[in-house]
């Protein structure tokens, strides 16, 4: 019988706080510019001009059917020496999770923006709008309110994406756990202990989505996926 | 009245796709007319109104709009319509819809002045008193800051219709305004527009009201198979129509007037 | 900076990586079926009238699925070796990782779905005198499944995209075996470059089918 012996997690719990502010300050980067790049992709996108529209779709599906750790590998040993730049684990991780999530996000602005009447789009332009007045004042605020749900499902599950970095020694909480093991041999209690350390912070946000939901739900507005 | 008309219509056409909805449609409105639409769904009513503001895109044939041809004639194809253009022709044709269309996240004031402020560039205080004007016009001057779905249908509709007016239009455009109404409010919005007549706008009117046509409308058109069938004073069309489908059509309603 | 670009060295070591691509058919196979095996057998006891089932199958289906996938990996690797009697390789570790996270994300595609399903077929199958083990199997599941597909599908995607994962410990994926030529011929940039390139040319054209059956399946319902 194996006998738990939490003290070196416990003595070492500042190595993990610190992992877990790595985590936190990626996944804020990676939201930081996801979301505005997201929004312009989505715009795009939806634009009648195909040659806007059609790089936005390939760059959406690119980064939305490769998997994140090529992508994240490419940033971080391709990049530097095509752009001849000084490549950091934090830049690299920032840069693949801001372009990755986009294009998740893109699908979610796309959504939304679509799910909104056509009778909005004619309202507006009967009182003489032009289509960026009408994205912007009536249809946008109307489809973020929508989106809500599906951009905190995205942000979480970007959250547990960053995860990745680990494996080029960004030190988020993976990567301080994984060091913590080797130095206290003690990896059970240590990735136990860093797998409920991330299932409290995302069941926690997740249960805040389904709030949300719920609300949404009672004032009877409708969400997209 | 041998005035200019405000608004020509030549030749008018439009398909969706293989659809060809409407096949040449030639009509004059004066200064003050107040022409409703009859025909039944599927006759291209709808589609003809919605292309009097450019919500839909003539496939031939011009427009004309207080003297001014709107489009760029190309030789052997269709006009094409700039975006700069079609957004000034729509400030001065005001459209209202049969399903409403109101902004549910702004309120009833933001509702009429969105368009005073974001397109027409006033700054917000005469732009909420032009909206309050307009509000008490169509008696909801109460409701000024309640969001649209605290309204009745009628209400919506009415606040629809001041949304329209505040641009000050030189056209107005109903799109069936009572269809989708609850038949005790189809009353107070009928009431509305016949003051708005009255009062001498220039309107087009899509409806299924006959009744209302007879008494407000000064021209009637009987609309079939994309074209006008029959058109006059609505004496003659609706008490007594020369063309068959207008006979036909009529004698369908009257079953359900009386 | 002008790069030239030489795939040529890629190209050499096309064995190897022809070997990780195979491993990771090999983990991505594995994955695919045990993961939407047990992902149905949890969304089952999570729809069930028996408590007993039906909490434990919810805890399961809300740890993996609120949990990073690599977390549970390491989990796997590095400390469940020192409690389970055997020895447990990458590819064990890296399979019950993904399979778990499958499961659970697919439970919660099967229950979605056998929800969806009206209850006046219950009640049709119920009138007949069938069990409900039957009625599952016979009436709602066959009706579910066509309507979950393209959400069955996307999972199958995103286990394909997981499996990169088992690189991380050392599993000979494909990902894996570009990182070795990349450090072997130090041309990171073409070997990195055909592997996404790899992904999404046999990804896309799954994407683009689930695409058309959404809208299928739309239209149809």
């Amino acid at each position: 019988m194996y006998e738990w012996d939490f003290t070196a997690v416990i003595e070492n719990s500042g190595l993990l706080w610190q992992g877990l502010l790595g985590t936190l300050a990626i996944t804020g980067t990676a939201l930081a510019f996801g979301l505005p790049l997201g929004l312009m992709l989505a715009l795009s996108r939806l634009s009648p001009r195909k040659w806007l529209a059609w790089p936005a779709g390939f760059i959406i599906e690119f980064f939305r059917t490769t998997p994140p750790l090529v992508q994240l590998f490419w940033f971080f040993f391709a990049l530097p020496i095509l752009m001849d730049i000084q490549m950091t684990p934090y830049l690299a991780a920032a840069i693949t999770f801001s372009i990755q999530s986009s294009a998740f996000f893109a699908e979610v602005f796309r959504a939304g923006i679509v799910s909104i009447e056509r009778g909005q789009w004619e309202a507006a332009r009967a009182i003489g709008m032009q289509r960026p007045q009408a994205m912007r004042r009536i249809i946008l605020p109307q489809a973020v309110k929508r989106m809500i749900p599906a951009f905190t499902e995205r942000s979480i599950e970007l959250m547990k994406t960053t995860t990745l970095v680990a494996t080029v020694s960004y030190a988020d909480l993976l990567y301080q756990a994984n060091e913590l093991a080797q130095k206290t041999f003690r990896p059970i209690e240590v990735f136990t202990v860093t797998a409920l350390i991330y299932f409290t912070v995302i069941f926690g946000l997740s249960l805040c989505v389904q709030a949300v939901e719920r609300r949404l739900a009672v004032s009877g507005d409708s969400t997209v996926r | 009245m041998s005035q200019e008309p405000i608004l020509t219509i030549r030749g008018l056409h439009k398909s969706f796709g293989d659809n060809h909805v409407l096949r040449g449609i030639d009509l004059d409105v004066q200064q003050g007319d107040c022409i409703a639409i009859l025909g039944a769904s599927g006759s291209g009513k709808s589609t003809f109104l919605r292309c009097l503001n450019f919500m839909e895109i003539p496939s031939d044939g011009a427009i004309t709009h207080a003297g001014k041809t709107i489009g760029t004639e190309r030789p052997g194809k269709p006009r094409v319509y700039s975006e700069d253009e079609l957004t000034k022709v729509r400030q001065k044709v005001g459209m209202v819809f049969q399903q409403f269309n109101l902004f549910p996240h702004k309120t009833v004031l933001g509702n009429i002045t969105e368009g005073l402020r974001i397109v027409q560039g006033k700054d917000k205080a005469s732009s909420d008193a032009r909206a309050r004007e307009e509000l008490a016009r169509v008696g909801l001057a109460e409701k000024a800051d309640e969001y649209p779905s605290r309204l009745s249908g009628g209400q919506k509709q009415r606040v629809a219709i001041a949304r329209a007016l505040a641009l000050a239009p030189e056209l107005m455009l109903f799109d069936e305004p009572t269809s989708a109404l609850d038949p005790e409010l189809v009353g107070e919005v009928l009431n509305v527009i016949r003051g708005i007549a009255d009062e001498g706008r220039t309107m087009l009117l899509v409806t299924h009201e006959i009744g209302f046509a007879y008494h407000v409308a000064n021209r009637v058109i009987f609309m079939a198979d994309g074209i006008i069938q029959e058109e006059g004073p609505p004496e003659q069309v609706l008490k007594n129509p020369q063309n068959p489908l207008t006979q036909a059509f009529l004698a369908r309603h009257k079953q359900f007037e009386f | 900076m002008e790069y030239t670009w030489d795939f040529g060295s890629v190209w050499e070591y096309r064995e190897a990586l022809w070997v990780g691509l195979t491993n990771t058919l090999r983990i991505f196979v594995i994955c695919l079926f045990a993961g939407l095996s047990l992902g149905l057998a949890m969304g089952l006891a999570r729809y069930s009238v028996r408590r007993w089932l039906r909490w434990p199958a919810a805890c399961f289906i809300e740890f993996f699925r609120n949990t990073p996938v690599l977390v549970q990996i390491f989990w796997f690797y590095f400390a469940f070796p020192i409690l389970a009697p055997f020895e447990i390789s990458a590819l064990m570790a890296a399979a019950l990782g993904i399979t778990l996270n499958s499961a659970a994300f697919s439970a919660e595609i099967f229950r979605g779905g056998i929800q969806t399903i009206d209850p006046g077929q219950w009640e049709a199958g119920r009138a007949i005198g069938m069990r409900y083990r039957e009625i599952m199997a016979r009436i709602i599941l066959p009706q579910a499944v066509r309507r979950m597909m393209p959400a069955l599908t996307n999972r199958g995607i995103e286990i394909f995209k997981m499996t990169t994962l088992a690189s991380a410990i050392a599993y000979a994926d494909v990902l894996h075996q570009a990182r070795l030529i990349a450090s072997v011929n130090f041309n990171p940039i073409e070997a990195y470059t055909v592997v996404a390139i790899a992904f999404f040319v046999i990804l896309y054209p799954i994407v683009r089918a689930t695409y058309a059956l959404e809208r299928r399946l739309a239209k149809g319902d």
